[in-house]
């Protein structure tokens, strides 16, 4: 043969030769397009991994959308992985990410609001209508609660809020682009002041006032942690103060326990109130830095925050600490205190273990005073007036004043302010008595998670360990009041539905067992043992307070209201 | 922290240390707790989420996840209290609900289902089923099946906190959370880079090795056996545990060695394979007559028995000897040359040695050492008499500061690479200095990165001593105590101001001057380097630059601290440290020192040759010029490997006897007259010493296929036939009279290897591990004290002009390896790698007017080849990178074989070149 064979020819590929190289490098190709737009809305460097959600809104707020190539682009910036700018997004409910082959969502889009009260309120008719309507470049979808259960049905258009919803208002609003927050007439700083406000500020940062007077004001007083724990404030200030610094401060403005408006009713109207008692605990635990996580549902809040906090600084309040807002996007598991601390960092909004607390191990793994705003609202008050004022004014055992949410069946639903330890059958009479044509048969003590009392129980005072022994507990004091009109196997049901849908997902109890109840609870007949069983694993193995109390109001149904079962 | 804690388990009184977890003491009391998303193994933090380790502890509202919950003292925990019990098996049933049935599981014998059975669960749930996600079957090697995952994370763990390669996240919420890569598209299609860290992690089977499942994705295949061994590829020397079935390896997972803890890459892990291949030489070839040789031949599988025909084992070895001896009896064993391998065990190399010195009575024998680290280490050995690492990889963990200079860890390797991101992602400060980027590699952890002009490396280098020595970072006191030779470099680098080198580097003086500070004032730093520093006609001066910076800052001989070149091949220190070199005997020793040589003379019963022999490069010349005319190859692919390869070929195709040891028929073997089959590493006995200096102990995995034959029996064979009266029996023999030849072992037995698997040298006491930190007191010279060097700017020796406009730069790609002989016909590797690229700027293609997967034609003055282009934003503007693992489109054939003069290591990082546009239409399409 000829030595030719072998010589020249096509060369030899020893490889299989069954598939074709890749002309670009592994994953996705970055434009440099995709980069500088990001850049544009996100200004120069140094960019800071803590502010990845407020990056996100960004260009959520510009883009209406988060566009695959502006992840691309943010998360080269930043030096992060494209799965860990990707797992931060889709966690949030108000961040809309958009694959490469994806069609931009409309650029308007309705929140309307599916929880219990609006639901009573005939949020679902609202829902149905609103999406047979022709409104081009609008989209409507379900949100859970936006903190305005008195006025529901509610919605949003993009930021702008709608009492009372129906819809030609909302129809009108939204082709018309009201998508701006509306914001409410409140109490300015020069009228606090004239009113005797940040004089207890003043007198702390003269040193005129002690840090352990004011904790002992807080203790005497009875003053418990307003957002639902109800620790005890001066308790915790104490903890914190006990750890070695530097320490930090959270405001946890994540309002989302359904059947909670509290907090925005005090921001929208009294915010120098709330702020000077968040200075008053900066000041007391000495802290670095003010984090004011503030839900996503509340941009009047943010608003006034941020108009607001620039005006103290001028006047000087703001000393030997800073002062930052953080928002929220669409999380209710934020409102927990550690998953508020994950989600001030940046992250992706899952709870953590404890121990070790917050209070010793919390944002950037400091020490760290968590209070809600409600609880710093009443602070300059129980120092200006002692803590006698605010003690006595409880009742049934109970110690101060409480602002309880009450919607639901009632003539004037609305935030009571009334004695600690008030009994429903005295908010009912508070707020006008029971709507025409509702017999009253039962009702949530606690939001969502605070289980569901029968009328026959309407003797119990609504406070902090009066509603345990029957499996239930008054949280944030929201009340949706219930009627003969409402099925319980319903209520329970949207319920489940909520704390499916806001769950996290990261223990197997909560993350699954929300999802079996919601099957099991959606049929026909419940499976008393499926369900019970159940109920017993995620409260005992749920990593948080969500799991916990999911099963709440289910095991309240099958326990007070066996009837609608049948 | 002697303080033990005390607390009350199951009833029990128990002690534990403080930080221990519940889960950890449990264990080690014989208490069993289930557990599914906590993994005990190295690098794995507990996360506390999957709910199936839950124990009651007194006084507590909740149960607590025992993985990740501290003791307490007065602690009381219940283990096993009914209601712990219960939570945990709901947990299963809970998680079972949503499993495929498990008949149809992916992985029956998954650790998830392992659970199931030793709690004594029923195997089916009563709670509804929630929709799964589909399959994703994008990536080759990697089977996706989510509809069993559990969430528990520990792939998002293992991609991100223990590889940090950074691909997967837990994406969405509540029970839509899952898994992602990137930004949710298939694993195939996203930057993953296979290491396969999710699969070995994964509890379920949700992600696995795609060749043990059927079409439907049940696991359809399991293990009959599993031995403990090494991975065959890299410097690294990861020890692996390899699962075999009916002789055929099916799948290979990490083991915890000293250097990967349990960590391998994808090469480790998915390129197993090729022993496997079709291509596997099983008998015994002798060249047929009449068939020519030349430069130009290219062999394919399907016509090899046109030029080779089978030949029984005597006849070949008959042959083969016969053939070298007449050379050396005709001409003298100078006319002869040795190449071994840096792929082969200890004691092959110093076997191979030991024959071409004794048997022909010449020091022409090297390996493929010297076309990696050869420069780095004759600086090494000019500075401080020791050629090897100061401190191994893991010394990142310790450090302060880390220079990465010429090397792309994250491709070449890969698991040393999660060490540095490990400790930058810890809070070391991380230097890269590479013309080239590092997207997806270590640019994320990285701190600076200077992409200087390409063979500047003493401009940068010698402005940062500049900075040190002029700006009084200089540890004086190191100085004077431990170097000589400062004066005349302070007096050298004068004049290289970072000002005035800007200009030639590339990079801003402020930059440099800030990196100076960087590494000289951080407590400990540490610099790695690799073939961009070596590859080069000043390689040696770029090496003395780095042991210049290490020795004039003392930032040297302590934890955190040192001089660590990223040794290429599983044996490349090894094969060095047996002799493997042509100026040295084992350990270093020069031939041409008398006493020395007579020791060998010696030891060996024979003349020795009193000359150092020729080096890779030289010998390929030197058949040129007819001075050599018989060479004996073993496992060796110079065709592939040596620059301006169509020369190499010419020299090879030019010998009038060439014997090749191979598993393939390689392009080396294509020029051969005798071809011997020989082992693969999955089937030999023998120990390999990894770039931290760990010697370790690889088993036989399979038995050979077909007549092929142990590598040391062949050498031994043919010994016999020239009239070397050897008689090894086994491994560890030669092994033994190794170690007795090389103090460097000292105190390393095989009996002690078969025990342990690795111990590090040097090693001071046989019950003590070896030391890993070398230089904390002293240097090995003989003043004791460390030699500083200044080095010279030297430009490239071939620059870009107006014909060859571009700079050719050669290098590796992550799946293949070195001349792709081994790779390429792995399957995994080959579907994800299958075709030859060019690496090409998107500045440079757009001027080019290539579209992406544009066929060119690159040209240099040694020759063209034509291949596909690649966009690569990581190749600076005016480069061209090509992977030299491609036969079809051989980098080799273009780049120049000038040396450098110390350590004889031609320059493939750099030469001048032209790349064209072709009209060849190749359509732009992703692979399937």
């Amino acid at each position: 043969m000829s030595e030719m064979t072998f010589k020249g020819g096509k060369a030899i590929h020893p490889g299989a030769g069954r598939r074709k190289a890749v002309p670009f490098p592994k994953g996705r190709v970055l434009a440099p397009e995709e980069k500088e737009a990001v850049a544009a809305l996100i200004g120069p460097p140094p960019y800071e991994r803590p502010l990845l959600i407020e990056y996100l809104h960004k260009i959520q707020d510009a883009e209406g959308c988060l566009p695959a190539g502006h992840l691309h682009g943010l998360a080269t910036l930043m030096k992060l992985p494209m799965a860990e700018v990707y797992e931060v997004a889709t966690f949030y409910a108000h961040f809309d990410v958009v694959p490469d082959d994806a069609e931009r969502p409309a650029a308007t889009t309705i929140r309307v609001c599916e929880s219990l009260s609006c639901m009573m309120a005939g949020a679902e008719e609202l829902i149905s209508a609103l999406q047979a309507e022709d409104m081009p470049n609008v989209r409507v979808v379900r949100a859970p609660c936006v903190g305005s259960c008195h006025t529901a049905p509610v919605c949003h258009i993009g930021h702008h809020h709608v009492d009372h919803a129906d819809v030609a208002k909302v129809k009108k609003l939204a082709l018309a682009g009201e998508t701006h927050p509306e914001i409410p007439e409140y109490q300015t700083l020069g009228d606090y002041i004239e009113q005797g406000g940040y004089k207890v500020l003043r007198s702390c940062l003269a040193g005129d006032t002690s840090v352990d007077d004011v904790i002992a004001s807080l203790s005497d007083g009875g003053l418990r942690g307003l957002g639902g724990a109800g620790f005890p404030t001066g308790r915790k200030w104490g903890f914190v103060r006990a750890e070695k610094g530097p320490r930090l401060m959270a405001v946890n403005g994540d309002e989302g326990e359904p059947g909670t408006f509290k907090d925005r009713h005090y921001l929208e109207t009294r915010p120098h109130q709330f702020l000077e008692g968040m200075l008053i605990a900066a000041w007391a635990v000495e802290a670095e830095e003010v984090f004011i996580y503030m839900r996503d549902e509340y941009p009047a809040v943010i608003k006034i925050l941020r108009d607001e906090l620039p005006k103290l600084e001028a006047a000087g309040l703001i000393q030997n600490t800073k002062v930052s807002i953080r928002r929220g996007a669409g999380a209710y598991i934020c409102g927990e205190e550690s998953a508020m601390i994950e989600s001030i960092e940046g992250k992706r909004g899952l709870p953590r273990h404890r121990p070790p607390y917050v209070a010793q191990v919390g944002i950037f793994d400091r020490p760290t005073l968590v209070n809600n705003v409600e609880t710093l609202y009443w602070i300059p008050k129980i120092v200006e007036k002692g803590p006698d004022w605010f003690a006595e004014q409880g009742k049934n055992g109970g110690k101060g004043l409480r602002s309880y949410s009450v919607s639901g069946r009632v003539k004037k639903p609305g935030v009571v302010l009334t004695a600690a330890g008030s009994t429903i059958e005295e908010l009912i009479e508070l707020c006008g008595g029971m709507l025409d044509g509702h017999t009253f048969k039962g009702y949530l003590p606690g939001g969502a998670s605070g289980g569901i009392l029968p009328a026959s129980m309407s003797d119990l005072p609504l406070d902090f360990g009066q509603l345990e022994k029957h499996g239930c507990f008054v949280g944030s004091h929201a009340v949706v009041i219930l009627s003969d009109k409402d099925d319980m196997k319903d209520v329970a049901l949207n319920l489940m539905r909520f704390f499916e849908d806001e769950s996290c997902g990261q223990c197997t109890p909560c993350r699954n067992g929300t999802e079996k109840a919601v099957q099991l609870m959606s049929r026909e007949t419940w499976d008393g043992p499926l369900l019970k069983d159940l109920a017993q694993v995620m409260t005992d193995a749920s990593i948080c307070g969500l799991g916990q109390a999911a099963s709440n109001p289910l095991m309240s149904v099958i326990k007070f209201f066996p009837e609608d079962l049948e | 922290m002697t303080e033990k804690i005390k607390f009350e388990l199951d009833g029990r009184d128990v002690e534990a240390e403080v930080g221990e977890t519940i889960w950890q003491v449990a264990k080690r009391e014989g208490v069993t707790i289930p557990h599914l998303c906590w993994l005990p193994q190295p690098g794995y933090r507990a996360d506390g989420n999957c709910r199936a380790c839950m124990v009651e502890v007194e006084g507590e509202r909740v149960l607590t996840a025992s993985c990740q919950r501290k003791v307490a003292e007065g602690m009381k925990v219940k283990s096993a209290s009914e209601r712990a019990k219960k939570s945990r098996e709901m947990v299963f049933e809970l998680l079972i609900a949503d499993q495929p049935e498990r008949e149809e599981s992916h992985d029956p014998a998954s650790s998830f289902w392992n659970w199931v059975d030793d709690m004594g669960i029923d195997a089916r749930s009563r709670y509804p089923r929630a929709d799964r996600p589909a399959p994703d079957s994008t990536h080759a090697a990697i089977a996706v099946n989510l509809d069993s995952c559990i969430n528990c994370g520990l792939c998002v763990r293992a991609c991100r906190e223990v590889q940090h390669n950074d691909v997967i996240g837990m994406a969405y919420r509540g029970h839509g959370s899952k898994p992602v890569f990137d930004f949710d598209i298939g694993m195939g299609h996203s930057t993953c880079v296979a290491c396969g860290e999710c699969v070995q992690a994964c509890p379920t089977g949700a992600l696995m090795e795609a060749n043990l499942l059927d079409e439907k994705g049940k696991r359809v295949h399991f293990e009959d056996k599993s031995v403990d061994t090494l991975c065959p590829y890299c410097g690294v020397g990861c020890q692996t545990r390899v699962h075999v079935k009916d002789n055929k390896i099916l799948y290979v997972d990490g083991r915890d060695g000293p250097a990967n803890e349990n960590r391998l890459c994808v090469k480790g892990r998915f390129g197993f394979d090729y022993i496997h291949h079709a291509d596997r030489v099983t008998k015994p070839l002798i060249r047929r007559e009449g068939v020519a040789k030349d430069a130009d031949m290219q062999l394919r599988t399907e016509n090899i028995s046109d030029v080779f025909r089978e030949a029984t084992w005597e006849e070949a070895l008959d042959f083969a000897a016969s053939g070298l001896k007449k050379i050396a009896d005709d001409k003298g064993g100078s006319a002869l040359a040795g190449f071994g391998s840096a792929k082969g065990s200890n004691e092959e190399a110093y076997l191979f040695q030991k024959l071409i010195r004794q048997g022909f009575g010449t020091n022409n024998v090297d390996h493929c050492t010297r076309l990696c680290h050869a420069s780095s280490v004759a600086a090494l050995m000019e500075g401080l008499n020791s050629g090897a690492v100061s401190a191994p990889f893991m010394a990142a963990e310790d450090s302060d500061c880390m220079i990465v200079i010429g090397a792309r860890p994250h491709q070449n390797h890969p698991v040393a690479a999660t060490y540095l991101k490990d400790a930058a992602a810890r809070g070391s400060k991380l230097i890269i200095m590479d013309p080239r980027g590092h997207d997806g590699g270590l640019e994320r952890y990285a701190s600076h990165h200077l992409q200087f002009k390409p063979g500047n490396d003493v401009a940068l280098l010698n402005a940062m001593l500049n900075v040190i020595i002029t700006e009084g970072m200089v540890d004086i006191q190191y100085v004077q105590a431990h170097t000589e030779g400062y004066e005349q470099l302070k007096k050298r680098v004068a004049e290289f101001t970072p000002e005035a080198m800007e200009p030639v580097c590339g990079i801003d003086a402020k930059t440099i001057r800030e990196v100076a500070r960087l590494y000289a004032r951080s407590e400990r730093s540490l610099i790695f380097w690799g073939m961009g520093v070596s590859q080069h006609t000043h390689g040696t001066d770029n090496a003395r630059c780095l042991i210049s910076l290490a020795l004039v800052t003392g930032q040297i001989g302590r934890p955190g601290t040192g001089l660590h070149p990223l040794r290429g091949q599983n044996n490349v220190q090894g094969a060095s440290d047996a002799g493997l070199i042509p100026m040295v005997y084992p350990d270093y020793i020069s031939v041409e020192d008398p006493a020395v040589h007579a020791k060998f003379e010696r030891l060996w019963g024979t003349k020795l040759d009193p000359k150092k022999g020729l080096t890779v490069v030289e010998i390929m010349r030197a058949i040129h010029n007819d001075e050599i005319t018989g060479m004996y190859v073993m496992g060796e692919n110079p065709a592939m490997s040596d620059p301006d390869a169509h020369h190499a070929r010419g020299a090879l195709a030019k010998l009038k006897h060439l014997v090749v040891q191979d598993i393939f028929v390689t392009e080396t073997a294509w020029h051969a007259d005798v071809i011997l089959p020989a082992s693969a590493h999955a089937e030999k006995w023998g120990t390999f010493t990894n770039t931290n200096r760990q010697v370790q102990l690889a088993r036989p995995v399979v038995p050979p296929p077909g007549d092929a034959r142990q590598d040391w029996e062949l050498i031994q064979e043919l010994a016999q036939r020239v009239g070397l009266d050897w008689s090894y029996k086994d491994v560890g023999e030669i092994f033994t009279e190794m170690a007795a030849v090389m103090p460097s072992l000292d105190n390393i037995t095989w009996e002690r290897l078969l025990d342990e698997d690795s111990v590090t040298y040097p090693c001071d006491d046989p019950e003590k591990p070896g030391n890993e930190i070398i230089f904390s007191n002293s240097f090995p010279t003989r003043s004791g004290r460390a030699k500083i060097v200044p080095a010279e700017l030297l430009p490239p020796d071939e620059l870009p002009d107006a014909d060859y406009p571009m700079v050719l730069t050669t290098g590796r790609l992550l799946e293949h390896w070195h001349t792709g002989s081994m790779t390429r016909r792995a399957g995994n590797l080959d579907a994800l790698e299958p075709e030859a690229i060019a690496g090409l700027n998107p500045r440079d293609m757009k001027r080019l007017g290539l579209e992406p997967g544009a066929f060119v034609d690159v040209t240099t003055r040694r020759g063209t080849i034509r291949i596909k282009s690649r966009v690569d934003r990581d190749v600076a503007e005016g480069m061209v990178f090509i992977p030299f693992c491609f036969a079809e489109a051989a980098a080799n054939m273009l780049t120049n074989p000038k040396l450098d003069p110390l350590g004889k290591i031609p320059e493939f990082k750099f030469c001048a070149a032209r790349v064209e546009k072709v009209d060849e239409k190749v359509p732009a399409e992703a692979a399937e």
